[in-house]
């Protein structure tokens, strides 16, 4: 693999790889000593244009408990037009023959130039409302997981519901493909101003109505709201948007036996999700953090762990 | 890959009694089988170290803990052929003071082995390691040597030599190929 | 300068005839001495082209574009004439500014440049610029657009409208409602920008200002001109203002009747571009509006841009595209080869109606004794490979690169001179 740009560059034997692989890591994830020497001497450059603790941690542990020499920088605010082009960052970067850059940008399709510019590989860490693929795989890590594990067949005639801010979100748009390659029926479910256009042409069902599904799913996935970037009002308040699109206890309790919640995170308790919901049994949120690094790592030895075609 | 032919220099017959050989000396050097834990290399390692495991309950009646010890993470050659599929590791007890058995299919350059001690010293402190191999065919590139050997092979570095075992490829035999030209 | 002798040229109505060229003029053949021939069998001799609508980047972006290399990428596309877009650094929106303009392409221009002065101060859309000044300048300025921005404010579009019109002005809009989509809307809305992530722009936004604007030009009686319309939905407003009779004219960008949405998707930013590239319905619509004169003319809208400001993340990039050079060949390829335009058609959308927009007493005329010698000789049949590279812009935002397309323009006379020749 060369890099890792879009969800919808993976086939469904390369994901069940990458998936693997990451059990095994998660299994020496257990272990005292968690260091392994397989990235020895290569170069990872975590280039954050926009910050995310959480992303950045991430990658940086996994780089790091493989060996890699992992960088970080935070280049938030270079970009913009006056600023250094994005090319000439990237160009002289890679001129210190840097191995993989793993890169967030607040652009859309930023990741995908950088890509076309530099001899490293790159991995796309979320670019701007297009996609974030490793989120995507780390919530299908976290989902067969509680499915029951086993092969891609874990997936096949789940229903995942995914909620919310669609229109901004480059998690939707990762899993939307990911999950087509699993095999999985996803419904979005979201208020009609927050729909990306087209969004009927993505071969899902779509919903704006969430009690219509409340109680099929066997996933329930709920998306941030992205407060900053609320322009124009997109719904009448926060207190409409919790009740007619929150996971709120009511719906909490209505959900089928055994169904799992899920939340990228950061979240807004109390807005797109309750404290009871996010603190459920069945709430995934935190194995999916732990499974991000486990799969994280399992992506960058899928880039680096082999000879450079 | 060129063309070559497959030669097979040993069939079931062979191998199973060089199973039953190594399992005799590895019960006999370590003076029977309460602290041994097999473990296997993945892919046919694990397959051997079964066998090697059943050997050894036919001769003490007693059951011998096996394992698997993936080491594609610890090698030092990934950089030089395409990205690897990475196998299981799975240590059936704790291994500290135990007597650890690497088992492997063929012995060649001794990276495999290498990387596999280094796989092994993350995950306990045994109290030795001993190797068995069911081929050691030569050609080494660091100083490791098998304690448990089915057979010594002379084959020219740059010949294939491959192990194939019924539950995978269908029947057992050890092949050599020299590619041509 | 030589007179020219032209032998052999097909004119647009299909009729042949040697043209002579003396002190700048159409001569009778017999009527040249010591002239400098050009063979022009089999070739096609139309009046020289006119765009309404350039930018040349000089002053402020020499870097990116001067009028010395913009009017000879003009020359090399077969145009005698360009409007110079008003948003310079400093913005042509004083009588001085429009004068420094002028004078400078007196000097250096391989074309005709016409100043266009901008509708408010500094682009700002707030205070009507000195357009009374601009046009009793040396400039003599008869247009005024904003363009690059949206004059947002109705009653300031409506007072520019109004005041144009006591000296026979056109106010030029860059027809985009910018409120309709997000600040930072790069692309069409349309499934494409949905599945990219980038925000968009809904052709309503183009539609519902040329609407405004067209019920404007009517309240107030001035002449008004679209920039650039690329819609569907645009296209069916103006129909709609010309059967009331209103005056309005529009233009539409070779990029518009050529290049679709679909180039977006590799995040290419030679294709980011303001109005952006359309969806198939709307291609088609423009074509059809050219074909039947609902579009009145083509303007290339050609935008240089330096790669600094071009090598950025897609939202950030600065949107534009060049043009001059390949605008017939693109006419060529999607309205003359598919029949829906014959050459007297491409003289009135691409020389006759640009020059009446602006009044050209010299430009956009027919070929004939006596007329300016504003000429393009064009080989009807040719095409090539484009090359970037082979540009005489400054800069190398190209979107035909690589693309094989007509090779129409043999050589190009402006007012007697020769200012290209293949």
């Amino acid at each position: 693999m060369r890099h890792l740009l879009s969800a919808a560059d993976l086939s469904l034997a390369e994901v069940t790889s990458i998936l693997d692989t990451a059990d095994e890591m998660h299994t020496i994830q257990q272990r005292q000593i968690k260091k392994l020497p397989t990235l020895r001497g290569r170069t990872v450059i975590n280039m954050f244009f926009e910050d995310s603790t959480r992303t950045r941690t991430s990658f940086e542990l996994a780089g790091k408990w493989m060996s890699a020499d992992t960088i970080n920088i935070s280049a938030k605010g270079s970009s913009t037009s006056k600023g250094e082009s994005l090319r000439d960052t990237m160009l002289t970067l890679d001129a210190m023959g840097t191995d993989c850059f793993v890169i967030r940008h607040g652009s859309s399709g930023a990741v995908a130039q950088a890509a076309g510019w530099v001899r490293a590989h790159v991995v796309n860490a979320g670019d701007g409302t297009h996609e974030h693929p490793t989120q995507a795989l780390l919530d299908a890590f976290a989902m067969r997981r509680h499915l029951g594990g086993g092969g891609a067949e874990a997936f096949a005639g789940k229903k995942i519901a995914i909620v919310g801010d669609l229109l901004h979100s480059r998690v939707v748009r990762s899993n939307v493909l990911l999950q087509r390659t699993l095999g999985s029926e996803v419904t979005l479910v979201a208020p009609p101003t927050l729909l990306p256009t087209g969004v009927d042409e993505w071969g899902v069902a779509v919903t704006n109505d969430f009690d219509e599904v409340i109680h099929t799913a066997d996933v329930v996935m709920m998306l941030r709201v992205q407060r900053e970037r609320m322009y124009g009002g997109f719904f009448p308040t926060e207190r409409e948007y919790a009740e007619l699109y929150g996971l709120t206890p009511e719906r909490l309790a209505r959900l089928k036996p055994g169904a799992a919640i899920c939340h990228p995170g950061p979240m807004n308790r109390g807005l797109e999700i309750s404290s009871e919901a996010a603190d459920a049994a069945n709430s995934l949120i935190l194995e999916q953090v732990t499974a991000g690094v486990s799969v994280r790592m399992s992506v960058l030895y899928h880039l680096l762990g082999g000879s450079s075609e | 890959m060129t063309n070559s032919t497959a030669r097979i220099v040993w069939d079931g017959h062979q191998i199973a009694r060089a199973i039953a050989r190594m399992a005799h000396q590895i019960v006999e050097v370590n003076a029977g089988s309460a602290d041994l834990v097999l473990l296997g290399i993945p892919t046919r390692g694990v397959l051997l170290a079964r066998r090697l495991a059943d050997a050894i309950r036919s001769i003490e009646n007693t059951e011998v803990a096996i394992g698997e010890l993936d080491v594609t993470m610890y090698r030092d050659d990934l950089r030089r052929q395409p990205t690897r599929a990475v196998g299981r590791t799975a240590i059936p007890r704790p291994l500290d003071d135990q007597t650890v058995v690497l088992v492997d299919d063929v012995l060649f350059t001794g990276r495999t082995i290498a990387a596999a001690l280094d796989a092994l010293k993350e995950v306990g402190r045994p109290r030795s390691v001993q190797l068995a191999v069911l081929i050691d065919r030569g050609h080494r590139e660091l100083p490791i040597q098998a304690d448990h050997v089915g057979r010594q092979l002379q084959a020219p570095a740059e010949a294939r030599v491959n192990v194939k075992l019924t539950e995978i490829d269908d029947h057992d035999a050890v092949t050599i190929s020299v590619p041509e030209g | 300068m030589r007179d020219l002798l032209i032998t052999g040229a097909q004119l647009a109505d299909g009729t042949s005839a040697d043209l002579g060229v003396s002190n700048g003029h159409f001569v009778a053949p017999s009527d040249v001495t010591d002239a400098e021939r050009i063979d022009a069998d089999g070739l096609l001799a139309l009046p020289g082209l006119v765009d309404p609508h350039t930018h040349l980047r000089e002053p402020g972006r020499e870097d990116a574009e001067t009028i010395a290399t913009g009017t000879l990428a003009a020359a090399r596309g077969g145009y005698t004439a360009v409007h110079a877009m008003a948003n310079l650094d400093p913005v042509t929106d004083t009588a001085e500014a429009a004068e420094y303009l002028a004078a400078l392409a007196a000097r250096t221009a391989n074309a005709e440049v016409i100043v266009i002065g901008s509708v408010t101060k500094g682009l700002a859309g707030e205070q009507l610029s000195e357009m009374g000044l601009m046009n009793r300048s040396a400039a003599a300025v008869r247009m005024f657009s904003d363009d690059g921005r949206c004059v947002m404010d109705p009653l300031v579009m409506r007072r520019a409208l109004t005041y144009a019109k006591t000296f026979d002005a056109v106010i030029a809009q860059h027809s985009q409602d910018t409120r309709l989509a997000g600040p930072t809307a790069c692309c069409h809305e349309s499934e494409i920008s949905g599945r990219l992530g980038l925000a968009g722009w809904p052709a309503q936004a183009e539609s519902a200002i040329i609407a405004r604007d067209v019920e404007l030009a009517q309240l107030s009686g001035g002449r008004l001109h679209v920039c650039h319309i690329s819609t569907a939905e645009g296209v069916e407003v103006i129909r709609w203002a010309k059967a009331r009779g209103v005056n309005v004219t529009a233009e539409v960008t070779p990029h518009h009747l050529y290049l679709g949405t679909r180039e977006v998707e590799s995040y290419d930013t030679t294709f980011k571009v303001n109005p952006p590239l359309r969806t198939d319905e709307h291609i088609e619509a423009v074509r059809a509006a050219l074909a039947d004169g609902t579009i009145d003319m083509v303007g290339t809208d050609h935008a240089p841009h330096a790669p600094q400001d071009k090598d950025h993340p897609f939202d950030i990039a600065l949107p534009g595209m060049i043009g001059l050079e390949q605008s017939l060949a693109v006419v060529i390829e999607v309205m003359v080869d598919a029949g829906r335009l014959d050459w007297p058609g491409v003289v009135d959308r691409m020389s006759a109606a640009p020059a009446r927009l602006t009044r050209l007493a010299t430009q956009g005329r027919p070929i004939a004794e006596g007329e300016p010698a504003n000429l393009v000789l064009v080989d009807p049949s040719a095409r090539a490979v484009v090359d970037r590279d082979a540009s005489a812009s400054k800069s190398r935002n190209n979107p035909y690169h690589g693309r094989d397309l007509p090779d129409p323009v043999v050589a190009t006379v402006w007012a007697g001179k020769v200012t290209h020749r293949r």
